[in-house]
């Protein structure tokens, strides 16, 4: 085998907390694992066909923000009509504000997840951008707009 | 209060579990106690594969394994359960005989027939590391044979342990020769 793939074991107790950290605040608490778990095997699936080992969180992120988008989609065309459900009460990610969070799940996808990128994960632009396949300045520009939004209602 | 931490590590382990379930784990690890120190146990789909002792380095063990055979490495003890009761018996002085299929992948050509011969040493017998090698097919390559034991990728059950000089002089062991001796008393070659 001519790529140096550390053994995926390493990968998953490296990245396990930034993956759901990021799905913990894009897409919440109750959804979190279900997208967690397919994150990781489509991850494993795809593992020995890497053609290199760099960058292996940007890549498990890359996967997670796709998983991420799919549940979004999926609640959409689930969509019941009923009064609004109480979420569970948030469980911050790290020592973020509960409050803020469950803000944040409110923005646009897009903005949610360059959200999450930038401020769970402390990703740079760049790797935000390689994450969502987007340039760096759209990444900037869903970060600032997102940011924006949560000031208009008078958090951050 | 669980936090993001705790859920990312039970969210891990249900992942590694339903990996395994799903067929995705092509190399299942655990860690073994045993009265000789911790071992690394590696096993594939065809069988165990290596056992490590804690001579050496774990990082570097499962990072050899995932170059050598498949990166697809996943720390699941439930695949290893068979190696961990029959390592256990053996330890009591309970099994004299493993019963485990092996995967001989890591080993080729000549070493890989004196592993297969030294294999077939019973329990409490010792043998030399001249005969070993005339029995893998070359009399004359007993140094050879030496070093092709001290690769060993699993130890204790490919019983390199068992292979001493000629005229009883114990040898070398790759787990340190205090633990070779042991395992010689243990089974009884030694007194």
């Amino acid at each position: 085998m001519s790529v140096a793939l550390p053994p995926f074991q390493r990968l998953l107790d490296t990245y396990a907390e930034d993956v759901y950290g990021f799905l913990h605040a894009t897409v919440g608490a109750t959804e979190a694992d279900d997208c967690f778990q397919e994150t990781f095997l489509a991850a494993l699936r795809a593992y020995p066909r890497l053609q290199h080992g760099d960058n292996l969180r940007s890549w498990l992120l890359t996967i997670a923000h796709r998983k991420a988008i799919d549940a979004h989609r999926a609640r959409g065309r689930r969509a019941v009509p009923v009064a609004e459900v109480p979420e569970r009460p948030a469980k911050p990610p790290r020592d973020v504000d509960p409050e803020l969070w469950s803000a944040v799940r409110v923005l646009p996808p897009k903005q949610r997840a360059a959200v999450a990128h930038r401020f769970v994960n402390d990703l740079p632009y760049r790797d935000i951008a390689v994450v969502m396949s987007c340039s760096e300045d759209a990444a900037r520009q869903s970060v600032r707009a997102g940011l924006a939004t949560l000031r208009e209602r008078g958090l951050r | 209060m669980t936090t993001i931490h705790d859920e990312s590590e039970a969210s891990a382990r249900r992942f590694a579990a339903r990996a395994v379930d799903d067929g995705l784990v092509d190399i299942a690890y655990t860690t073994l106690d045993t009265p000789i120190g911790p071992f690394l146990a590696a096993a594939t789909a065809r069988g165990l594969v290596r056992l490590a002792f804690r001579t050496e380095d774990s990082g570097e063990v499962l990072d050899d394994l995932a170059h050598r055979l498949s990166p697809r490495v996943l720390e699941a003890p439930t695949r290893l359960e068979s190696v961990r009761r029959q390592l256990d018996e053996y330890f009591e002085g309970r099994r004299r005989q493993f019963d485990l299929t092996l995967d001989w992948s890591l080993t080729t050509g000549f070493r890989r027939r004196v592993l297969r011969t030294t294999a077939r040493i019973p329990y409490g017998e010792v043998s030399t590391y001249g005969r070993v090698a005339a029995r893998a097919g070359n009399g004359r390559a007993a140094r050879a044979a030496g070093s092709a034991l001290g690769s060993n990728p699993i130890p204790i059950v490919v019983p390199c342990h068992r292979v001493v000089r000629t005229g009883g002089n114990l040898g070398g062991y790759g787990g340190g020769l205090d633990v070779k001796e042991w395992l010689l008393r243990l089974e009884g070659a030694l007194l």
